[in-house]
């Protein structure tokens, strides 16, 4: 598979403060990519840069294998995190103006944000002032601007801050819709969590370094820890020594009585499982036995100490 | 160059929809068209109301001498005593009485004489009377010296100085300042575009980054595009504004002229006319005007517009370049001020040299070197200029360099607001210092 966008050590310093250094990434096409860290870390310069608003001192940024190119712009679409759009300008004149900047004959993006109105149900709103709207119907309209000169790159700084739960969803979805139509998406958020479940590709910024990137499932088979939650159904608590006589730590015991399970966390001293669900089985009826897979946000910190530890 | 097209559009109807711009744009000639009448009018009624003053003359010594003008006249009152005049002035409700006593010699005679009056006369009545009285004076001395009347006459003719230039032509009075004047007025019209309009372009980058929509365009456009789309779009809202403020104001005042019946060649203030009172225009009134006339078609018009539009592209461009980075530094309007006033002072400078220095000796070395700087030279030269260019005029090397200093600053100073501006609108939360700016210039 062709990559969408490829940085080469990229690096940029605002006087002496380093505001990235040295990152390389490979944003695969037709994927969400999660560009994930904390505040401060650096994402938003890197956006900044794959959207030319300021540019490298180190490295380049390939998009589709050619250098960036200020005509590239018009097949990038950028959400930032602070929103806005003009106050006392009218919707569908400001969106047709925004849409015209990114080089969509006047003609078309009429017809495209007519489309875009009837779908999210929001055509009355055509002649209405920003300022008439509440915050989230502007950000309606802020989304639609975004990606209605159909973008081949679309990046999401903190893309669902300021959105309720419902249009949040609604936004997901809108997501989902356009990467199936070949769209390749980057996520930038501090919030690791929210967009845990969507990404396939991850990487993790901190203190302007890349520290970590991947394929999502790779990097979190590769911080598995040999952790299980069991649960078992047993009439009286169990005596668990033979566990431990295989090596297995407990990490936590709770017995409901009144339900009759037994809740567990082991730490299995491998990866084989056959021998402990084997000895499980004989303490009781095994009715959950699942592996705890470390969170983003855990990868993040465990990776963080590591290197700080290391030096 | 389309997206510029775009974004020059998109200012220009952003500003000319503006409620207080169209309201400024009704109102303004109305209130100067107001203004012009009710100056008429008043002028009018001042006029026609002329004061009355008795005179009790109890001497010979001026017989005739008080004779009714236009605002003053005057009803001479005879055979009578001082308090029977009081008394008639008072009941035919007369502005004044003066009294003369009769004595001796007419000396004597004006050290007693007093004007009763119910109220404290005004100086122009006051000054009317001790002119008549000192004129009197005047001739009565002289002949108790034994000049006799007719030769008095003849000294006390007026006199005026007449100019000439060496190659022969007659040089009127007041025409340096009436050249002057026009060219001030251009200069004026300049600085109070800069300032109003600059001032526009520095509000409106203001809200693009309060309501934070400057990082959706700069991720479609280069922000030196958006700075010069919206320097262009409001300067052709301003010149919109000037446009209708000029037709209108001059329907307007054509309405109320056929309407109201008033003249406006009674209050109409022309610079020939400016420039006349200032030399004190000869008593001949009507063969100067033709001579002030003749030399006000021999201002080089055509040079002088040309320029104007030169000197004015250039210096607001400049101008609104750095109120641009100066909105783009701040978050907000009461942020601007210590930044302002660094722009503001040339601009006073230039308007201040050009009424001090430049109308007195138009091409001195301090006239010469403000209009060679060049955040000066756009008001200091077109003071200058209607004076003609080459021999006695502006020479031409003058001109050329000012027009080459303004062109370099020109682009020097659009390059650092650019910078300036390209870093600014991403720049949230911090009042900015000059150090900070000067970092900025290096990002």
């Amino acid at each position: 598979m062709q990559n969408m966008l490829v940085a080469d050590t990229v690096s940029k310093f605002y006087g002496k403060h380093k505001a990235l250094s040295d990152v390389s990434l490979e944003i695969p096409e037709n994927s969400i990519y999660g560009l994930l860290g904390p505040n401060g870390a650096g994402k938003t310069t890197f956006i900044r840069i794959i959207n030319q608003i300021t540019f490298p001192d180190e490295g380049q940024v390939l998009f589709k294998g050619k250098p960036l190119h200020p005509k590239d712009v018009a097949r990038i679409g950028y959400l930032p995190e602070e929103r806005g759009l003009y106050k006392s300008m009218k919707v569908g004149e400001q969106a047709l103006y925004l849409s015209q900047l990114k080089g969509v004959p006047k003609a078309e993006a009429k017809k495209r944000l007519k489309e875009w109105f009837d779908r999210f149900e929001i055509g009355p709103w055509w002649n209405k002032k920003i300022q008439e709207l509440s915050k989230g119907m502007a950000q309606k309209v802020q989304f639609i601007v975004t990606v209605l000169h159909e973008p081949e790159l679309l990046i999401f700084d903190e893309p669902f801050s300021g959105f309720d739960p419902i249009n949040a969803n609604i936004i997901k979805n809108e997501i989902l819709r356009l990467k199936e139509k070949g769209t390749s998406i980057i996520f930038s958020t501090h919030r690791m969590e929210s967009v845990e479940e969507l990404c396939e590709h991850i990487a993790l910024i901190h203190k302007s370094e890349k520290i970590l990137d991947g394929k999502l499932s790779d990097i979190k088979k590769a911080y598995r820890k040999n952790r299980f939650m069991v649960d078992v159904k047993s009439e009286a608590e169990p005596d668990l020594n033979i566990l431990s006589e295989k090596g297995v730590e407990i990490v936590q015991n709770e017995f409901d009585a009144k339900e009759e399970v037994l809740h567990l966390t082991l730490q299995l001293p491998c990866k084989e499982t056959g021998e402990v669900l084997h000895l499980l089985s004989d303490l009781g009826t095994v009715n959950r036995f699942e592996e705890v897979v470390p969170t983003v946000n855990e990868i993040f910190i465990q990776t963080v100490n590591e290197r700080e530890q290391h030096g | 160059m389309d997206k510029l097209g775009l974004i020059i559009w998109r200012e220009y109807l952003a500003k000319v929809r503006n409620k207080s711009f169209i309201i400024m744009t009704i109102l303004s000639p109305l209130l100067i068209v107001g203004m012009i009448i009710l100056i008429a009018y008043l002028t009018k009624i001042n006029d026609s109301e002329s004061r009355i003053i008795a005179v009790l003359d109890q001497s010979a010594f001026f017989e005739d001498k008080f004779q009714p003008g236009k605002a003053i006249s005057y009803v001479h009152f005879e055979d009578m005593d001082l308090e029977t005049a009081q008394d008639s002035v008072k009941a035919l409700q007369y502005d004044g009485l003066l009294f003369i006593p009769n004595a001796a010699n007419a000396d004597v005679v004006a050290q007693n004489i007093f004007f009763y009056s119910e109220d404290n006369p005004s100086t122009g009545t006051t000054a009317a009377m001790e002119s008549v009285i000192q004129g009197v004076l005047r001739e009565k001395r002289m002949q108790n010296l034994g000049v006799s009347n007719d030769t008095f006459q003849k000294i006390e003719k007026e006199f005026n100085l007449k100019l000439a230039s060496f190659d022969g032509g007659v040089n009127l009075k007041g025409v340096n300042e009436m050249k002057a004047f026009i060219g001030g007025a251009f200069g004026y019209a300049i600085m109070m575009f800069i300032i109003i309009y600059g001032g526009f372009v520095m509000r409106s980058v203001i809200e693009e980054k309060t309501s934070r929509i400057i990082e959706v365009i700069i991720s479609s456009v280069k922000p030196f595009y958006l700075m010069l789309g919206k320097i262009i779009g409001t300067s052709l809202a301003g010149i919109t504004q000037f446009a209708i403020w000029m037709v209108s104001s001059g329907a307007l005042l054509f309405i109320c002229v056929l309407l109201l019946g008033i003249n406006p060649e009674a209050f109409y203030l022309s610079p020939e006319m400016a420039g006349a009172e200032m030399a004190q225009l000869p008593s001949d009134l009507d063969e100067n005007f033709i001579a002030y006339a003749q030399e006000a078609l021999q201002i080089p018009w055509a040079l002088l517009l040309l320029s104007f539009i030169v000197y004015f592209v250039l210096g607001y461009l400049i101008y609104s370049s750095i109120y641009a980075a100066i909105g783009a530094a701040v978050d907000n309007e009461t942020d601007t001020q210590q930044f302002i006033f660094p722009i503001i002072l040339p601009l006073m400078l230039g308007i201040y040299i050009g009424f001090f220095s430049v109308f007195g000796n138009p091409h001195g070395p301090i006239a010469v070197g403000f209009s060679l700087f060049p955040l000066t030279s756009p008001i200091v030269m077109l003071m200058r200029l209607p004076g003609g260019i080459g021999e006695g005029g502006v020479p031409v090397w003058q001109l050329l360099l000012s027009l080459i200093l303004l062109i370099i600053t020109f682009l020097a100073i659009v390059w650092l607001a650019s910078k300036i501006y390209r870093v600014g609108i991403l720049m949230y939360g911090k009042k900015p210092t000059y150090r900070e700016l000067y970092k900025w210039l290096k990002y």
